[in-house]
């Protein structure tokens, strides 16, 4: 089986949890023989790739010239309107980027493409998107492959021009929706491209339940077309088994994440408050970073725990294992999350999990701790409960181990393969 | 005679390490940024206090004991001349060798500690008398509160610590329509006389002379001292406070700030009315003309002139209780070096930085934040304070 895939980001280079997930599912896929050229916006030199072939289209010299260019636009009618966006936009930072630049035009976009495009995150990036699309339609063209495969709403254009110039079937890849990101606050274009991707696929794997049914009653799409395909983590320990000596004797219950709205760290903080007013032997750590990062430190000194609470600021590398290893309660209190693969992650590091009611990864949890993201009496209350019953705890670690077993991103892998299968007619 | 008294503030933090991280909590104790400490040491010392202590010496020399002067050289800056630059320690050893330079006395590490602990204020009051007294030859008879932080509860427990004099902040809001060129008796106090900053003056130097849109630049020497010279019958005196770092730091030498000072005392002595007293001497010669009643805090900083620039939003209230609440542990350690490590901690600058009001004065306040933003601050600092604290828990068997 040969597959062309779109991904926008790859580890080590990430800005949230689907740079992760492709990572993890196409190392399954490999592992099941799977031939995969991944085409990232740009190349660096670190990514973890030897699995695969990883692509830059900043290394690729698309021939395509305005006529293709403008031909799309007619097509697309979403691009009627390009303007800036990113994957991870807040409102405030959209409305100031929006200040700064002016819509794009066809023949910006070819002019970038003469000049090799930098594939970057930054600038304007929706002309990155057309651009990108380009691309793909001329990978489409000049390579041999079974299936498309794109994820997320950023290299949907690709997967649409790749299917069109090539006619192979197209797997659109749902990890996280526009609602997931904006509440019902959404940004239209972005839900357009979605839409139009969905439509576009010959199939739709969704990261949960949960996702399925926002793409099925949001989006109206065929529920026969989505299948659901669970995330899973990597088991690897780079720390090995040992756990990490904590400096203090006091338990440390971790958030960790973007610490924006669609997380929920302000219901962190405020049930913080309320474990430490019934127990001061408890640490709180937060690490990410955000557009709420600095309402939610003056509101921590606010609640005087300054002494209990500390702020990492956003970790990478050796340093997640390390708080993981340390940490003694993980919690995730999202307000809406299509997967959310920290808790398994915890797991891993044997650290047991409380998950917002409101999340795709409470599907696959073995008895998950459920709270609902706005209850934060709940939340404290279980916080409270779980650090000071040691046998609930070790339970939720056994729970946690069975849930890994099965966990698997070749299980995972496996799914998507059936589904490359079935769209293939059954080739190889 | 009406004499002119120029005081300077010579202060100098110790910078936190921005990498110190919560990681690093129960594993590193290097609190300080060692680096930044020596580069900004060094930088103002050849930008400033070198020089700056030349010029004074020679114009002392020059005016045959006419030209005199005052500092208040905080304990943080002087480890740091000794760690760092001992030479510009040498140069203010020879400006007190003149006899006409006063040493002011403070609080050692220019805390904020008379706002939450009366004891640890005086200990610090004391430790910084002595060391004043070691390399400088005389006990401060004048003190000055950190940023002249004020209040009539502040002037009474200096009076009671021996005290002659005491300078504070001729703010508006305390003054109304009187004047700070008189001496004044701190509400309460009996021997002890207060000395306002003329802040118009004062700050023509520290923070306008270089600026293009005031309508008054170029402030030349003639015209500042047409300036002072205007109070002739209307005053007893001439308070002249601002950072010594004015000269050649906040105030790059090409503003012509050293050229400045260096016509100055010959221009201001040009009107046989005028003469130069460092603030002891003044206050000796002088007596109060009215009752000062200050019964909230005041002090030099922001339009505000009172301690928001410290404390009020829930970052600064925050750290600041939580550092204070360790004095008692800290101090039954005794362990010199802890203490010494907590009180750093209790320098003012680091309150400063997690200040939030970013308004008229947001200018004044980016310019001394080595930090991106406050928040960043707090966390550095709170990281620091958090680690001490586990430190002095290990130290009293407490863990």
């Amino acid at each position: 089986m040969r597959v062309l895939m779109f991904g926008w980001e790859f580890p080590p280079y990430i800005s949230g949890g689907l740079g992760t997930a492709c990572l993890g599912l196409t190392r399954g896929l490999a592992r099941l023989g799977t031939d995969i050229v991944f085409v990232l916006p740009r190349l660096d030199s670190k990514e973890e790739g030897g699995h695969l072939t990883l692509m830059g289209a900043n290394r690729i010299r698309a021939k395509v010239g305005i006529s293709e260019i403008l031909e799309l636009r007619e097509r697309v009618s979403v691009l009627e309107v390009l303007s800036p966006l990113r994957p991870y936009l807040t409102e405030k930072e959209y409305r100031s980027i929006l200040e700064r630049s002016e819509h794009i035009t066809a023949q910006d976009i070819a002019g970038e493409l003469n000049n090799d495009f930098t594939g970057g995150y930054g600038g304007n990036l929706m002309a990155e998107i057309v651009r990108y699309s380009v691309v793909g339609a001329h990978l489409a063209a000049s390579r041999e492959f079974d299936v498309i495969h794109a994820h997320d709403w950023m290299t949907v254009l690709a997967g649409i021009e790749a299917k069109r110039v090539s006619g192979k079937p197209l797997v659109v890849h749902a990890h996280a929706l526009e609602f997931d990101r904006s509440g019902e606050h959404v940004n239209q274009q972005v839900y357009d491209i979605e839409r139009a991707g969905f439509e576009a696929a010959d199939r739709i794997c969704a990261v949960s339940h949960f996702t399925r049914e926002t793409i099925i009653n949001r989006y109206s799409i065929d529920p026969a077309k989505i299948t659901v395909v669970h995330n899973a983590v990597s088991k690897k320990r780079r720390l090995g088994q040992m756990r990490i000596e904590k400096p203090f004797k006091e338990k440390l219950v971790l958030f960790l994440g973007r610490i924006t709205f669609q997380k929920g760290p302000d219901y962190f903080v405020e049930a913080a408050a309320k474990v430490l007013r019934q127990n001061r032997d408890i640490r709180f750590a937060m690490a990410g970073s955000g557009d709420m990062f600095p309402r939610m430190v003056e509101r921590m000194a606010e609640l005087r725990m300054a002494d209990r609470f500390h702020f990492l600021g956003f970790v990478r590398g050796m340093d997640v294992e390390r708080i993981y290893a340390m940490s003694d309660l993980y919690v995730m209190p999202s307000v809406t999350e299509p997967f959310g693969i920290t808790p398994l992650e915890a797991m891993v590091y044997d650290v047991p999990s409380i998950v917002s009611r409101q999340s795709g990864v409470a599907e696959i949890m073995e008895n998950a701790v459920k709270v609902d993201f706005w209850d934060v009496d709940r939340l404290a209350f279980e916080i409270l409960d779980i650090l000071g019953n040691e046998d609930r705890s070790a339970l939720l670690k056994l729970s946690g181990r069975h849930t890994l077993k099965r966990v698997q991103w070749e299980h995972s892998a496996q799914k998507v393969l059936d589904i490359y299968r079935q769209l293939t007619g059954g080739a190889s | 005679m009406i004499p002119v008294c120029f005081y300077f503030q010579v202060h100098q933090p110790m910078r936190l390490d921005q990498g110190y991280s919560f990681f690093d909590i129960g594993r590193s104790h290097r609190y300080r940024d060692e680096a930044a400490n020596r580069d900004i040491m060094r930088k103002v010392a050849d930008k400033c206090y070198l020089p700056a202590n030349r010029m004074m010496l020679d114009l002392i020399n020059e005016h045959r004991g006419d030209f005199r002067i005052s500092y208040a050289i905080t304990g943080v800056v002087m480890e740091q001349f000794q760690e760092f630059c001992p030479e510009v320690l040498d140069s203010f050893r020879a400006l007190a060798d003149t006899g006409c330079v006063e040493f002011i006395g403070e609080t050692h590490y220019h805390s904020l500690a008379f706002l939450f602990s009366r004891e640890e204020f005086r200990r610090q009051v004391k430790m910084h008398g002595r060391i004043l007294e070691e390399f400088f030859g005389a006990r401060p008879t004048t003190f000055r509160n950190t940023e002249l932080i004020y209040s009539n509860d502040l002037a009474l427990e200096v009076e009671k610590m021996g005290y002659k004099t005491i300078l504070c902040e001729g703010a508006d809001h305390v003054l109304g329509w009187r004047s700070p060129n008189y001496l004044y008796q701190p509400a309460g106090c009996t021997r002890l006389k207060a000395m306002l900053k003329n802040y118009r003056l004062s700050d023509d130097v520290a923070f306008r002379f270089s600026d293009r849109n005031w309508s008054e630049w170029p402030v030349t020497t003639d015209k500042f001292a047409r300036w002072v010279h205007a109070l002739a019958g209307n005053g007893d005196v001439v308070n002249l406070f601002m950072d010594y770092e004015t000269i050649g730091e906040h105030q790059w030498a090409d503003t012509g700030i050293f050229e400045f000072f260096r016509c100055l005392p010959k221009a201001v002595l040009a009107h046989g009315d005028f003469v130069f007293r460092t603030p002891g001497e003044a206050s000796a010669e002088l007596d109060p003309m009215a009752q000062l009643d200050v019964p909230y805090f005041t002090s030099w900083a922001d339009l505000e002139r009172d301690v928001t620039a410290w404390l009020g939003n829930p970052m600064q209230d925050q750290a600041a209780e939580l550092a204070y609440a360790l004095e008692d542990d800290v101090l039954a350690t005794g362990d010199d070096e802890l203490i010494a490590t907590w009180r750093e901690l209790l320098t003012s600058d680091h309150f400063y930085y997690m200040c939030t009001k970013w308004f008229s004065d947001g200018d004044v306040h980016k310019y001394f934040n080595p930090y991106d933003t406050p928040h960043q601050a707090f966390i550095t600092y709170m990281n620091a304070l958090n680690d001490l604290a586990l430190r002095v828990r290990r130290d009293l068997g407490k863990d």
